[in-house]
């Protein structure tokens, strides 16, 4: 079936995702050869994806670790004079 | 290891929390979106998965169970901040009709490795899953920040797989719209550079 670019954007998620079935995902496959534009969508999105995956954009704050650990460690020393994990209420 | 947490080392609790301390995190962030809101939340959560691992039954994996727990903390905070309202604007949100186009560009290019290392461009996504509606930032952050998977997702907000695809492809939809003025500007002439794939 021949797509157009309006079909292509409402299934560019779920093609990223290879979760569209292989007849439509062919149907993209042959539109993108031929249309620039729907390929530079394509590319922008998973670009924005991978960006978004890479650690360095969504970075912890300086000593969250160290912190939530501490915090931690007290509540198991406190919990070592209480009934067993997983029974306080 | 949970077995043994429970049978009474405690202290293991510390290792088995380690490898989801940034999802905790970033779970709470994508609700409050408030970075020391977010750890205080993030470590209420830790502390309450540690307090309730007996109520772990294994049915689920260990991580949708722990960001079930880091979401209640989160929304329970909102909650607190903007009044008890806010459950039935976030309903109210999903059904909205919305322009999910993504800008197509005739002169953009491929963004090379260099352009995605660059600062401002980090920091204009961030500014941007910032911006995003509620329940399309939630299911955003767990899908493609986490990495879970579409039924994890779902799980772990109380929601069904196709509203978690729905949303997920408005938020990327989003992304790309308010993203592509700036990649436009970062754009080289040449093309082909960019060879990762996802």
């Amino acid at each position: 079936m021949k797509l157009d670019c309006k079909h292509v954007w409402e299934h560019i998620s779920e093609y990223i995702d290879k979760t569209v079935d292989a007849e439509l995902r062919k149907d993209i496959e042959l539109h993108l050869e031929h249309c620039e534009i729907c390929s530079a969508i394509l590319d922008s999105t998973r670009n924005i994806l991978i960006l978004t995956a890479d650690d360095r954009t969504f970075e912890l704050p300086v000593g969250y670790s160290k912190r939530l650990h501490e915090r931690l460690k007290d509540e198991i020393e406190k919990s070592k004079h209480e009934p067993p994990v997983g029974e306080t209420k | 290891m949970i077995a043994r947490i429970l049978a009474g080392e405690k202290e293991m609790f510390h290792e088995l929390i380690r490898p989801y301390e940034r999802m905790v995190y970033l779970t709470l962030f994508a609700i409050v979106k408030n970075e020391a809101e977010a750890e205080d939340g993030a470590q209420e959560a830790v502390i309450s998965a540690y307090r309730h691992l007996a109520s772990f039954r294994g049915d689920a994996k260990f991580s949708t169970w722990l960001t079930t727990i880091a979401i209640n903390e989160g929304r329970k905070r909102l909650r607190k901040a903007k009044g008890a309202a806010e459950e039935s604007i976030e309903e109210a949100e999903e059904g909205h009709e919305g322009d999910y186009t993504p800008v197509p560009l005739t002169d953009w290019r491929e963004i090379p490795l260099e352009a995605l290392e660059r600062k401002e461009l980090r920091e204009a996504l961030r500014a941007a899953v910032a911006e995003l509606p509620d329940i399309y930032r939630q299911v955003f952050v767990l899908r493609d920040l986490e990495e879970q998977n579409i039924e994890e997702t779902a799980e772990a907000l109380g929601i069904n797989p196709g509203a978690v695809k729905v949303r997920l492809h408005r938020a990327r939809i989003m992304l790309q719209k308010r993203l592509v003025p700036f990649l436009k500007t970062t754009a080289p002439v040449r093309r082909g550079f960019f060879g990762r794939a996802l």
